[in-house]
């Protein structure tokens, strides 16, 4: 592979987008009120609609004859890059709202930067991304102040759900070796650049919604280098059960 | 009210109808008008939202992103099918909570269909293929139905139900094109789907209890029985362009009668299914209930944030 680095570059994106919107995508039929419901599935469809323009320009670069579906579907655990934010598991509707939410503000920021890309391709995929996450972000950071503001025990699930997935924040603003190379090219965001701006917006949303921010310093890390939490292997079990019982076919 | 003003408001009422003009929810209506289509809208609306479930199951295994995306966007249709029905119903003075109420306690029925399992992929193919044909065939009459707010919506229901079931074939074609393995798959999906597919056209006309007054109301503009020699007639080449075999030995085309006659259907499983003692049933109720209860503190969240709201906006105006 010519560009291994920009390959690696926008799996780290992409993977993201894929593990939430599969996340998301186990709900639908499971929430809490119909318009609910229909607001996560259209997340999920948004975020798997991205990952396509991802991976097809991903197995470009690949030149190996791998199609998007051979990337997103066939790659072993250790060989996906998300974030271990975004395959936490949907706890309930608190930790669905808060995962969103930490991953939404991220989401928005990297994207308005990727947007300035030298890379045409990226730069497109930004452009069009970012409308439709400025959507789930409105969606989730008024479902925090909902839940922080509504009920005794809403304020005490969604609080419990954010101080759990807290560990998971700082990993957004870690840097990969791709990214490094990708950044000094002038194609990758530096997402180390990134981190005030998102604890600034968090915690103000957090504060809104009466909520404390977390002050635990600990953080969690490993999914950028392939090594994901336990949940993962279950969720990979599913997204990649028909590619791997019937392998070589189309569907 | 006297009997006899009452009696020459049905006269007027029927009339209307009979001259094609649309009832609107705030005109006069008969009480056996407004709960027969507070019953078959919000059954049409229960069965958009269990209906939901057995395709779901299939989301996260999707074999390819491109169905993924596809299946995901069907069934978040079917939600909002769901959505607009739910609104139908209510402007005949009852809630949408009501309603849950009727599904989650067995009062109100759903199609049948959806209490059987979808165990393989090419099942999401034999549902959009066979299950919203079936689907279709029983609600395009409904797009001129007398009562408005339902004739509305389900113009918009079946233009995205025609998407869908074109769909579903095309995920057919692709197995019946593929390896053996993939055209087997398809096989047994349509062993396993045809006849509940026949049963979803309803009981057989002697056996049906509501259909004169419903084709009065245009609720219903052909028999049951008229309806599923339809789909027959309009499946069954359809299944010879896939190349598979329809699961009846009594299936031939009929010269005289220019319809395929065909085999005897189970109606006991029917009322078996219909009874709440199918394969899924239970599963499917438990699901909706369960998915109800543990939604029911995100619910009160989210009325107790509007009240505070709305309190607080008072007292700024004071």
């Amino acid at each position: 592979m010519k560009n291994k680095n920009l390959y690696n570059y926008i799996l780290g994106i992409a993977d993201n987008s894929l593990i939430l919107g599969q996340r998301l995508g186990e709900l639908c039929g499971h929430g809490p009120s119909l318009e609910t419901d229909i607001a996560c599935t259209n997340m999920s469809l948004d975020l798997l609609g991205q990952v396509r323009s991802y991976y097809q320009y991903a197995a470009k670069i690949a030149e190996d004859g791998r199609t998007e579906d051979d990337i997103a579907m066939l790659r072993k655990e250790r060989e996906y890059f998300n974030v271990l934010l975004v395959e936490q598991p949907n706890t309930d509707f608190g930790y669905t709202m808060a995962r969103q939410f930490l991953f939404d503000v991220y989401h928005f920021l990297m994207l308005t930067e990727l947007e300035k890309s030298t890379d045409l391709n990226l730069s497109a995929i930004a452009k069009k991304s970012i409308k439709e996450v400025s959507y789930h972000k409105r969606f989730s950071s008024d479902w925090i102040k909902r839940l922080g503001d509504g009920t005794e025990e809403s304020h005490s699930r969604i609080q419990t759900a954010i101080n759990d997935l807290w560990t998971y924040t700082d990993e957004l603003f870690h840097q990969t070796e791709a990214d490094k190379v990708m950044v000094a090219e002038g194609v990758g965001v530096d997402v180390t650049k990134l981190k005030d701006a998102y604890y600034e917006e968090v915690n103000a949303i957090l504060e809104e919604a009466t909520l404390s921010v977390p002050e635990s310093k600990y953080f969690q890390k490993g999914g950028k280098q392939g090594i994901h939490t336990e949940h993962m292997g279950y969720l990979l079990a599913d997204l990649q059960y028909m590619q791997r019982t019937y392998p070589n076919m189309e569907w | 009210m006297s009997e006899e003003q009452i009696k020459n408001l049905e006269e007027q009422f029927e009339a209307r109808i009979a001259r094609d003009e649309k009832i609107e929810p705030k005109d006069w209506m008969p009480e056996k008008y407004r709960q027969t289509h507070i019953r078959q809208i919000s059954q049409h609306a229960h069965s958009e939202i269990v209906g939901m479930l057995p395709e779901g199951n299939w989301i996260t295994r999707a074999p390819s992103l491109r169905r993924k995306v596809a299946l995901l966007a069907k069934v978040q249709d079917e939600a909002g099918h769901g959505l607009y029905l739910y609104s139908a119903c209510e402007t005949l003075g009852i809630s949408r909570d009501e309603l849950y109420e009727q599904l989650h306690s067995g009062k109100a029925k759903y199609s049948s269909i959806f209490n059987y399992p979808t165990v393989t992929w090419a099942d999401i193919g034999a549902i959009g293929w066979l299950v919203d044909g079936a689907a279709i065939i029983n609600q395009v009459p409904l797009c001129s139905t007398s009562f408005g707010p339902y004739a509305r919506a389900m113009v918009r229901v079946c233009k995205e139900e025609s998407f869908h079931q074109r769909q579903g074939y095309e995920i057919m074609l692709k197995l019946c094109n593929g390896t053996p393995e993939q055209k087997e798959m398809a096989q047994d999906a349509l062993n396993r789907w045809w006849w509940p597919s026949l049963m979803m056209l309803g009981p057989t006309d002697d056996m049906s209890v509501h259909t004169e007054q419903s084709m009065k109301w245009k609720l219903k503009r052909k028999t049951n029985d008229e309806l599923r020699q339809q789909f027959i007639d309009q499946t069954v080449p359809q299944a010879d362009i896939l190349g598979l075999t329809i699961p009846d030995s009594d299936l031939k085309w009929n010269e005289e009668r220019q319809s395929y006659d065909f085999g005897e259907i189970d109606w006991d499983e029917f009322w078996q299914v219909v009874k709440g003692h199918g394969p899924m049933n239970n599963a499917r109720m438990k699901a909706r209930v369960g998915a109800w209860e543990r939604g029911e503190w995100v619910r009160d969240a989210a009325m107790a944030h509007a009240e505070k709201q709305q309190e607080r906006k008072n007292k700024q105006v004071v």
